[in-house]
Parts: structure tokens; C-alpha cells; sequence
């Protein structure tokens, strides 16, 4: 079965690299971009168990390693 | 005082950290790889500088999640001594011993050169025998060195005098929060900073400000 994990900046925490993004987005002249937050998608394969299953142990994944939790979030589905 | 680095895969500023522990402690380092699940006998633990698994997925993470770390929180607790520096500061965030979180720089740019730093607290044995308030030189060399953490935890740091080092005179090489450069543990026995005073222990290197670190480490310690 397969899931992704969408890791993303929380609010409040400086995007130094979202603002570089959209400074050059900007200036390739794309208009209206009014913000631009980097982050992370991970694509997991793993062996079959239930959703329910699937989604537990991913979610330890996420706390333990996947996300930093101190200045990301995550979330979690599966395909 | 008897230390001991760890090393892992993309560590480089392990040699300069045992040269500096030998020539101050004088007496042999002992080296431990990270798939080690014991620590030898030893006062002081440090978390070298470098590029620890390439930086993959975070700074620090990684090496956080290996083998050794069990072991070394477990003599965090019992208080011994953990410095980590650079790349070992975040390891130490990562692995949860420090608050807060190393972000890529405010500038996008790595940095490598000099800044001032401030010891803005003797609250830990790291620093209790430094000079408050003295502001010093001191090399920096990271992707990664920004502080951040949230405002609860910034007060706690902030109120309970464990901003160890600051950055001064406008010399902010990151955009860390609070210009902090190095923090400590509550029990002030585990300190992580980005700077790299292991770099300023001889007359080659310029200046020997870096030596109060470890040697207020060894005072504590004959105390």
C-alpha cells in the first residue's frame, strides 16, 4: 500500500527559502503571488496492513523522524 | 578531565575537537562511531562539527536517531557533560536534549568567517568560569545556524539564564532568534553552540579564547 506524508513549515516560522521562491517567481514575472511556503512530500510503500494500522504507524514515523515537530506539521494520507 | 568525541559518517571538525581536548585536558580522546550502543568512562561527551549524513532530510537528524544516542542521553541525565557543537548543537536539538530548532540561515547563504560573541550567562560548567559580559571572537562555519524556538520556550530559555552565547556587536551571522548563538540544559550540564571555539586554543590559531570553555569544564570537574 502506498501513503505521503506532506511536511510543511508551521505558521509563524520564518521561510527564508519560500520568500527566495517567490522573489524568483516574481521575476520571471509571474504576477500575484502573494506567498510561498516550502516544504517536504515523502511517498512511502509499505507492506499491507489496515488503514487504521498504516495510519498509526506512520504517524510515529512522522513524530520520531519524518517531522521536526518544534517547526513543522504533517499530514498523512493514503493512496 | 577525560573526554570522549563521537564520530559519524560526515563529521570534519572532529580532528580539530580532539587536537583542542588533547592539548587541554592532556590526555588522550577517545573516539566512539556512532553505531557504538556504549560510551567509554568519561567526563566530558562531544558532538563534533560537520556534515553528518550529508544534512539529509534535516541537519542533525539523522545522527540524532543513532545507535549511540540512548547512551548518550542517559548520561545527559546522570549529568555528565555534552557539548555539541555546530552540526553537534543540532544533533542535540534534534535528539531532543536542547529545545528549539537550527533553520537554514536567515541569509540563505552559507556562512564562514568570524564573529564577536558575548558569554551572556556563567549558569552552567561550561561557563561558569568564563567572564560574564566579556565579548569575544570566535569562527563560524554553517548552512544551518538560525535558532528557533516558540515564545514560551524562548522566555523559559531567556528567564532561566541558559542563553550561554550571544551574538554582539551587530555580528548576527544566521537571524537566530535573540541573537542566541549557544544554549544549555535546564541542569546547565549539556551546551550546544554554533560557533567553534575549538578553533581559537592556540597562538596559530590567533587567539586562545575558545581554551575558557573547556577549562571551566576542568575546573568544575577538580572542584
Amino acid at each position: 500500500m502506498k501513503a505521503r506524508v506532506t511536511v510543511t513549515l508551521k505558521n509563524g516560522v520564518l521561510d527564508p527559502q519560500g520568500k527566495a521562491i517567490e522573489g524568483s517567481l516574481g521575476s520571471l514575472g509571474f504576477e500575484g503571488v502573494e506567498g510561498i511556503r516550502q516544504g517536504k512530500v515523502f511517498d512511502l510503500e509499505l507492506a499491507d496492513r489496515t488503514d487504521a494500522q498504516a495510519k498509526a504507524d506512520i504517524e510515529a514515523m512522522c513524530e520520531q523522524l519524518l517531522a521536526n515537530t518544534v517547526i513543522e506539521n504533517y499530514s498523512i494520507e493514503l493512496l | 578531565m577525560k573526554s570522549a568525541v563521537i564520530l559519524f559518517p560526515g563529521s570534519n571538525r572532529d580532528r580539530d575537537m580532539i587536537k583542542a581536548l588533547e592539548q587541554i585536558s592532556g590526555q588522550s580522546v577517545a573516539t566512539v562511531w556512532h553505531t557504538e550502543t556504549e560510551l567509554p568512562e568519561a567526563d566530558l561527551y562531544v558532538l563534533p562539527g560537520g556534515f553528518s549524513y550529508g544534512d539529509y532530510l534535516r541537519s542533525g537528524a539523522i545522527a540524532a536517531r543513532s545507535h549511540i544516542m540512548p547512551a548518550l542521553k542517559t548520561a545527559a541525565d546522570q549529568g555528565r557533560h555534552v557539548l555539541g557543537v555546530c552540526n553537534g548543537f543540532q544533533m542535540l536539538t534534534e535528539a531532543g536534549l536542547l529545545p528549539g530548532a537550527l533553520m537554514r540561515n536567515a541569509s540563505l547563504h552559507f556562512v564562514c568567517k568570524e564573529v564577536m560573541l558575548e558569554t551572556t550567562s556563567t549558569n552552567s560548567a561550561f561557563t561558569s568560569h568564563m567572564e560574564k559580559g566579556k565579548v569575544w571572537r570566535c569562527p563560524v562555519a554553517h548552512h544551518d545556524g538560525n535558532y528557533f524556538t516558540d515564545a514560551e520556550t524562548l522566555k523559559e530559555l531567556e528567564g532561566e539564564g541558559r542563553v550561554a552565547f550571544r551574538y554582539a556587536d551587530g555580528t548576527n551571522p544566521n537571524g537566530s532568534l535573540n541573537d542566541i548563538a549557544g544554549i544549555t540544559s535546564a541542569k546547565g550540564n549539556v551546551l550546544g553552540m554554533m560557533p567553534h571555539p575549538e578553533n581559537l586554543i592556540e597562538d596559530l590559531h590567533g587567539g586562545l579564547e575558545g581554551r575558557a570553555l573547556f577549562e571551566s569544564v576542568m575546573q568544575n570537574l577538580a572542584a
